[in-house]
């Protein structure tokens, strides 16, 4: 489904990602975990063109390398950025509007999905996203995501400054989501990430240190000194 | 003063109030989506002027003068969005705004090299140039259409802001152009059509103007457009009820000024920019201004 071929993003002289490799299979939740600054959020914003880059990105069969940003999402790439990012003078019905802007005549039924997907939102229609929690502004951001109708949904560090709790619910609904769309994590919460990926890998200084199945590196000695904590 | 000279001062003050909103309002959007101060505003709203002033000329249609204008003021407006400011989309602010003053300039020398200096009497139709009375109260027809339409204008883009989606683009964008184009929009498209909208209702504050006093010349748009400036300041810069406050105030504090002290007439134009000082000493976010960094459609 998505195929990414020696990805580099440079800013300024400093790299960030120094040609990396990566392939998702379609109905699979991949997952890219690593260290802060290994250049997880870096290849996300460069699959969806928000920052300069070179190599390919193969997307359906489809080089979407040079494409505009906004042609990219409507080719059926959401990304939920980090720091969730919802429109916080919006409401959270305009915030889901937004992400269904190019999907005017599914919008009325994607968004009665949404609330009942994510039934936090559903009392806070009228709301403003900026009054609302860090949980359920994740979960807004999710569901704006979804409003496209994503082919491939991309998620940038769902859990980060979340209550365990909350947690626990976001990596739920992405489970639940596995069943109708393909899913590239990041997480710097590997273990959580891990449990519910079918594929991993690993980031490093802007290169690929490790990619296996997730169970495998779940198990695996290097990452669960590194990454879970023994 | 007696209550028929300041109900008389009164609607005075809400006609010159409304053309300072109409240009305000494109201020704001633009500084509302890019954080720039475009200088090149008021000169848009010159170049709306003149081209109503010729096609009335040539055509003796008003109303298709007016469309004329409008629609030149629109080209205008998103082509300079479109060749002098998107290149600098990642540029500093600042290169923004030398910019915006290099097309300011330019726009003026360009009208001035094509049709002179010279002022040029706008003679405006019939309709608009009659004056009604009642007892000792003079009125000309214009202060009483010139806020209706505005009005009509303003509710019609608070609808476009607040009930279309394109509008909620335009809000969104202000805040976060990166994330509107994740939901696939095409930002550009959205800037273009806040600068649309901000010189359509320019082209219509500058007939205004034109009817109003009544000439034109290619300089007309630097004071009202530092005034219109002043007055989105004050009202909260970013903001458009802030912007169409702003100019109603500065609207009336200039015609009531004269009114009361008719002696410091020559200084009506100091007014908006004393305001300005004191709102910038004051109140730096305006009227409805909360917060600098933000905008508030």
């Amino acid at each position: 489904m998505l195929d990414i071929k020696n990805l580099q993003v440079y800013y300024g002289v400093i790299a960030a990602v120094r040609g990396i490799d990566m392939h998702v299979d379609p109905n699979t939740i991949v997952t890219l975990i690593g260290s802060n600054g290994a250049g997880k959020t870096s290849t996300l914003n460069a699959i969806v063109n928000a920052v300069k880059k070179s190599g390919q990105v193969i997307f359906d069969g489809k080089d979407i390398s040079k494409e505009p940003t906004h042609r990219i999402v409507r080719e059926g790439i959401a990304l939920v950025p980090e720091g969730r990012r919802v429109f916080i003078n919006l409401t959270v019905e305009e915030n889901l509007r937004m992400g269904a802007f190019n999907n005017d005549a599914n919008y009325e039924r994607l968004r009665d999905e949404m609330y009942t997907l994510f039934p936090r939102l559903a009392g806070k229609r009228e709301q403003k996203a900026g009054t609302l929690s860090g949980g359920e502004q994740q979960m807004l951001a999710i569901a704006r995501a979804l409003m496209s109708e994503p082919r491939l949904l991309m998620l940038d560090e769902p859990s980060l400054g979340l209550a365990p709790k909350i947690v626990g619910e976001v990596f739920e609904i992405i489970t639940e989501l596995k069943k109708r769309i393909t899913i590239l994590l990041i997480e710097q919460n590997a273990f959580a990430a891990l449990k519910i990926a079918d594929f991993g890998y690993v980031l490093e200084n802007g290169t690929i240190s490790l990619a296996d199945k997730a169970s495998n590196l779940l198990g695996n000695d290097e990452v669960r000194k590194k990454y879970l904590g023994g | 003063m007696d209550l028929s000279i300041f109900l008389q001062q009164l609607v005075n003050g809400t006609s010159l109030g409304s053309m300072y909103a109409l240009i305000a309002i494109g201020y704001t959007m633009v500084y509302g989506v890019l954080r720039l101060i475009n200088f090149a505003h008021g000169d848009i709203m010159m170049v709306g002027a003149f081209v109503t002033y010729f096609v009335y000329q040539t055509s003796g249609s008003f109303t298709l003068a007016v469309l004329a204008g409008i629609l030149a003021s629109v080209l205008v407006g998103v082509l300079t969005d479109k060749i002098a400011y998107k290149p600098l989309r990642d540029a500093p602010k600042i290169s923004l705004l030398i910019t915006a003053i290099g097309i300011s300039f330019f726009l003026e020398n360009l009208f001035n090299v094509l049709f002179g200096g010279v002022p040029r009497a706008f003679k405006a139709p019939e309709m608009l140039t009659k004056v009604l009375h009642w007892g000792s109260i003079y009125l000309p027809v214009t202060v009483i259409i010139i806020p209706i339409v505005t009005v009509t204008i303003l509710i019609a883009v608070l609808w476009v802001l607040y009930r279309t989606k394109y509008g909620m683009a335009i809000r969104a964008l202000a805040f976060d152009i990166p994330t509107v184009k994740l939901m696939g929009v095409n930002a550009d498209t959205i800037i273009a059509l806040v600068f649309a909208l901000g010189s359509a209702l320019a082209a219509v504050g500058g007939v205004f103007y034109a009817v109003s006093y009544p000439s034109i010349d290619p300089l007309m748009g630097v004071i009202v457009g530092l005034k219109a400036f002043a007055a989105a300041v004050l009202g909260g810069i970013g903001s458009v009820t802030g912007a169409v406050l702003g100019g109603f105030i500065l609207g009336f504090t200039e015609i009531m000024v004269v009114a009361v002290f008719p002696e410091l007439g020559g200084y009506k134009d100091a007014f908006a920019f004393f305001f300005l000082i004191l709102v910038l000493l004051f109140r730096p976010t305006g009227i409805m201004g909360e917060d600098l960094e933000r905008s508030r459609f």
